[in-house]
């Protein structure tokens, strides 16, 4: 491989690193400093995307070709199949998660009107049996914790 | 005050998070592909399942048994989010119908999203793609319209009959194998000709499976959000 060759593949290198650095980051932020809950659901995605992100750039090979054999040719150099298989997984868990964290959402906007866990906190401490009206086995563990942490907080 | 100090902290952790995670990237050479195990099954896949797409010859090949897993927590999140949604917003038209261009749009992209859905699904051991990337597809061909015409529901005893004849396809082909006394999932039919469109087993049929699986499911769950969503 070339000089120029070496360097522009560890700038790619770096780059992509670097990306799947920066997504992890702004999704753990928008997870621990944000107060509405679809910004934390939001990071959540951020965070899985970089993850996804870092495993397919660990399978990359400079001068290799996707892993798919074209024209019954073998002996091409191939990039690694591993990782980009267990990220097909990992997307399609994300999808589940997210789906079910939204519906989870929808719910606690219509109990508690609000997104917000401060807000929502203010209520449970205000009336605790609010969390019990519609579907206060899904909401109420996540409200308590909230509410255990406004209290370390403050 | 009290947003300051959370900030502030999370910031802090976050610093030490981008330092550590920079370090342990930096150690892992780029382009050079770590992993033996790989290669390995680069060499030998298409010898052994006959898949030309090496990918899919992972997932479905080696790994089956790893994806009805995955078909299968896909299922339970679907399941739950229905159940959690359940009741909510019951019997009402939430939102009123798109204009005459989002309307026409999505009448003109369903034929087409329906054909390339079902393309990616079929040449999944051939080209990039396979049941999870076309089921997407056929997803969102179904969940357009009634984005832009919510008066028009989806069937959902219909995308529930199709994920259920789907699911007990996967399992029913992977018993078949039992019953020729090899492993469960094990690929069956012979590998045919590497690179045909009817070749490598029973891959495709899994992947069909798969596909039909994964678009009914995330069509009618998109679509129960949607139809509570316009209610709060």
């Amino acid at each position: 491989m070339s000089a120029d060759a070496t360097l522009l593949a560890d700038l790619l290198g770096r780059a992509l690193y670097g990306g799947a650095i920066m997504l992890i980051a702004i999704g753990i932020y928008a997870v621990v400093a944000r107060y509405n809950l679809m910004r934390v659901l939001l990071g959540l995605v951020l965070v899985e995307s970089g993850v996804n992100l870092f495993i397919v750039a660990i399978g990359y090979r400079a001068d290799a070709a996707a892993p798919i054999i074209v024209g019954g040719v073998t002996d091409v150099a191939m990039v690694d199949p591993l990782p980009q298989a267990l990220v097909l997984t990992a997307i399609v868990i994300g999808v589940g998660v997210l789906a079910l964290a939204s519906a989870l959402l929808i719910r606690v906007k219509e109990t508690f009107g609000t997104l917000d866990t401060r807000e929502v906190a203010r209520v449970l401490a205000a009336d605790p049996a609010a969390a019990g009206k519609s579907t206060g086995s899904a909401v109420a563990p996540a409200a308590a914790r909230e509410t255990a942490n406004a209290g370390s907080a403050s | 005050m009290n947003g300051y100090g959370r900030t502030t902290a999370s910031l802090l952790f976050l610093a030490g998070l981008v330092v550590m995670l920079y370090a342990l990237f930096t150690a892992l050479p780029f382009g050079a592909a770590p992993m033996q195990i790989g290669q390995e099954i680069v060499a030998r896949a298409p010898g052994e399942t006959g898949a030309a797409n090496i990918v899919t010859a992972i997932l479905l090949g080696y790994r089956g048994f790893d994806t009805l897993g995955e078909v299968t927590i896909l299922f339970v999140a679907a399941t739950a989010a229905g159940l959690v949604l359940s009741g909510a917003g019951a019997g009402e038209l939430p939102r009123q119908a798109g204009g005459f261009i989002l309307r026409a749009a999505a009448d003109l992209l369903f034929p087409f999203l329906v054909l390339l859905g079902a393309y990616i699904i079929v040449h999944g051991h051939l080209t990039p793609g396979g049941g999870f990337q076309g089921g997407a597809i056929l997803a969102a061909a179904f969940f357009i319209p009634l984005l832009a015409n919510p008066a028009s529901p989806l069937n959902h005893s219909t995308a529930t009959l199709i994920e259920g004849f789907a699911g007990a396809a996967f399992i029913i082909i992977g018993l078949l194998s039992l019953l020729g006394g090899d492993a469960f999932l094990t690929p069956l039919f012979g590998k045919g000709t590497l690179g045909d469109l009817f070749s490598a087993g029973s891959l495709p049929l899994l992947y069909l499976a798969i596909g039909l699986k994964v678009g009914s499911e995330l069509a009618g769950l998109m679509a129960r959000i949607v139809e509570v969503g316009g209610k709060s």
